[in-house]
């Protein structure tokens, strides 16, 4: 099929490619031409008037848990990558907290029958140990042969030093990252970040330190083994001037921060709303203002979603018994355009690094390039269109977020990769 | 003129002309209460539920006997911490209690913001009977009632609370009730249990009880909970009351009057001895009577909003 791009701007900072009111012609979702197409190339093909809009290189999410196999109640891969596609994302990274975990080549292939023919691409991280157990580290080789693209014991940091150690010096002689859910099991425990608003609320607190100190023996191990060290969700102040300071050493290390951990302080916690309850817990203003500094100046590589689906059976309840987590692959461009480009923290090119390049050069996964010949992965935006969060309109199984009935300014209207177009709400054939 | 809030789920953010109706209120309930025939026709008609998911008994007698002499019709829904894990949910529990048609429900919860909670999913006015180590709200306005009645004013009194304040939902009541009456508090304890930032709320914090005595009017010595976790945050007893422990020699050392009060149930030997809880300048049972006579005043305020 031939499909053309009206009047589009072309933005991808690794190419270098930033130019206004051009026209794309796709064959079979494949880029034809790009720039000066001639009264033929419009003859049969099917026009989307995408005046104004920014076709950027397909969004990627390195942080997303779809429950599969285990939880299918709570999300499943299709759905997943349902709402990924309604999130502008064209690719993800799930984590290997699933029932089983991740740590065989049986359940890689298994999740990747699921998502086999979907518009999003979907990558696996396997765990780093046995069952997420925090003893023996998983078959990497295997399962890199099988496809994964990372290692992480998420949900926990890897339990020991000597076991993070092995597993570094392991996973490097592939070059793949160890990806580490940064927390001290023993300060652990909580409910929400430690501070006024916890003595306040009376709920259990994690103190801030609980992060950092893994972060801080992350650094030193990755440092000393030069293994490739991963900072998932990034929440605190310290931890963000640490990974820093470790960056301007030459240490091999990156770092994702979260919609959320940008967006909200503890303050959202006052309600008592579990959707306010994940882990990392919400930090204070301080926090926020430093992870903010962080993305400005590239301490701070990727945002992630973390998108963490739950039943409502299980999030209706009492604070304390509330699982961690909520889903985010929906709002995370929104919330990145609201908070981020349009208060000028970062420019739509940083934006673009941060959602699109840097995680896939973290997992070493090829980059969309607009050349012809080039198969389309695009995510399109609208930076300017002002519009409300709508749970109930969610393609994720789970609708447990704190952001229902948000203003945002900006969103994706439309995502295509692997042959496949999602716009205006449909999945369609290019 | 009526609450403005129709639950009472917490101190904080209650507004001063809150506190003063249901403290005058409660003045008149406890003068019912030295009548040969204690009940008064106020609420009848009205059902409350007392949903306890925690044991208690003093707090749970206290607010029976209080709907009792206000007429209203009171059920005792004891729910042990097990059958949680049997399956049914806080909500689905709520939800069949609400569908009896009850008024009013008084929750005593191991989670903090429980009773929140419940005010999204009913109608009903709730009352927080103690929510995980969050609030007390009766026991706070009981404290602050017997205080009142004692020393005469609230304005400008100097309130130290003592003990394990980190586990403690009495002292957070205590802590914004008192400072929205214009008294100034303390907190006094080992440092393992005491909030970090509490001073952010205004209070200040002391870590010499000899200190506490002589800078405050009123000492509310909390109970040392010795078959929580709280065990683990100081080394042991006989540290605690050596150092933190409230004797007639500690307060004869110091040579001042002080009032002392106890939310009970007291460690005798522990945060107070045996000589000071049964003293001249101890108030703890004046303490439970009010009780009842403030859950009275808060029920009846509550329970005849319009």
């Amino acid at each position: 099929m031939k499909i053309v791009l009206k009047n589009v701007n072309l933005l991808h900072p690794e190419q270098k490619i930033n130019e206004k009111g051009k026209d794309i012609l796709l064959i079979n979702g494949v880029i034809n031409n790009i720039g000066s197409l001639s009264k033929e190339d419009l003859a049969d093909a099917k026009v989307f008037d995408f005046s104004g809009k920014y076709v950027v290189p397909g969004f990627f999410d390195m942080h997303v848990h779809l429950r599969e196999p285990g939880r299918e109640d709570e999300e499943t891969v299709v759905k997943g990558c349902n709402a990924a596609a309604n999130g502008g994302i064209t690719g993800i990274a799930c984590m290997p907290n699933t029932e089983p975990a991740i740590d065989s080549a049986e359940v890689v292939e298994f999740i990747k029958k699921q998502a086999a023919g979907h518009l999003v691409d979907v990558n696996v991280i396997a765990a780093a140990t046995l069952g997420r157990k925090g003893e023996i580290i998983s078959p990497m080789a295997e399962l890199r042969e099988a496809g994964v693209v990372g290692f992480s014991d998420d949900g926990a940091a890897i339990k020991t030093s000597a076991i993070l150690k092995r597993a570094l010096e392991y996973s490097m002689m592939y070059n793949l990252p160890i990806i580490e859910h940064c927390e001290d099991e023993a300060l652990a425990g909580g409910a929400m970040n430690e501070g006024v608003n916890s003595t306040m609320l009376g709920l259990p607190p994690i103190p801030s330190i609980a992060e950092d100190l893994i972060v801080m023996r992350d650094i030193i191990i990755g440092e000393y083994t030069g293994g490739k060290v991963h900072i998932a969700h990034i929440s605190t102040k310290r931890a963000v001037e640490m990974v820093r300071e470790a960056k301007k050493k030459g240490i091999r290390i990156t770092a994702e921060t979260t919609p959320h951990h940008f967006t909200l302080t503890d303050d959202a916690v006052k309600t008592y709303d579990t959707n306010t309850k994940m882990n990392p817990p919400l930090r204070t203003q301080k926090d926020v203002n430093e992870i903010l500094t962080g993305l400005k100046d590239g301490t701070i590589d990727c945002i992630a979603s973390d998108h963490a689906p739950h039943s409502p059976e299980e999030k209706e309840v009492e604070f304390d018994h509330a699982p961690n987590g909520i889903t985010g692959i929906e709002t995370e461009i929104g919330l990145a355009l609201s908070e981020l480009v349009h208060k000028k923290i970062l420019s739509l090119d940083e934006l673009i690094n941060k959602l699109s390049i840097n995680p896939r050069k973290i997992l070493n996964l090829p980059i969309p390039k607009f050349e012809e010949g080039q198969p389309a992965n695009f995510t399109i935006l609208d930076i300017e269109e002002i519009w409300t969060v709508d749970l109930s309109k969610s393609k994720s199984k789970s609708k447990n977020s704190p952001f229902d009935k948000r203003l945002l300014t900006g969103r994706p209207i439309a995502v295509m990769n692997n042959g496949k177009m999602f716009y205006e709400d449909k999945f369609a054939d290019l | 003129m009526p609450l403005s809030s129709k639950h009472l789920l917490g101190l904080q953010g209650v507004p001063r002309e809150d506190i003063q109706l249901i403290l005058d209120t409660a003045t008149t309930f406890r003068e019912v209460l030295e009548r040969p025939i204690k009940r008064v026709p106020t609420l009848q008609g009205k059902t409350i539920v007392n949903l306890f998911y925690e044991n208690s008994t003093r707090t749970r007698i206290s607010f029976e006997l209080a709907e009792k002499r206000l007429s209203a019709d009171a059920i005792n829904f004891a729910v042990s911490s097990s059958s949680v894990s049997k399956g049914e949910t806080f909500k689905d529990t709520m939800k069949n209690i609400e569908a009896m048609k009850v008024d009013m429900v008084v929750v005593r919860h191991f989670a903090a913001g429980a009773p929140h909670f419940l005010t999204k999913i009913c109608n009903a006015n709730i009352i927080n009977a103690g929510d995980g180590i969050h609030e007390h709200p009766t026991q706070g306005l009981l404290d602050m009632y017997s205080i009142r009645e004692k020393m005469r004013k609230l304005e400008g009194l100097k309130v130290c609370i003592v003990g394990d304040i980190a586990h403690s939902r009495v002292a957070l009541s205590n802590i914004f009730g008192l400072k929205t009456m214009g008294a100034e508090v303390s907190v006094c304890g080992p440092l393992t249990m005491i909030p970090r930032y509490i001073e952010e709320l205004g209070v200040k914090v002391i870590h010499n009880i000899d200190e506490a005595i002589q800078e405050n009017d009123v000492l509310n010595v909390l109970r040392i909970q010795l078959e929580r976790k709280a065990r683990e945050y100081f080394p042991s007893i006989r540290e605690y009351a050596r150092y933190f422990g409230i004797t007639e020699e500690r307060l004869e050392k110091n040579g001042k009057e002080v009032l002392i009060l106890h939310p009970g149930p007291i460690n005798r030997g522990v945060e107070i001895s045996s000589g000071v809880a049964d003293g001249l300048n101890q108030i703890i049972l004046q303490q439970v009577t009010n009780g009842v006579a403030i859950r009275m005043a808060v029920l009846y305020l509550l329970g005849t909003l319009k």
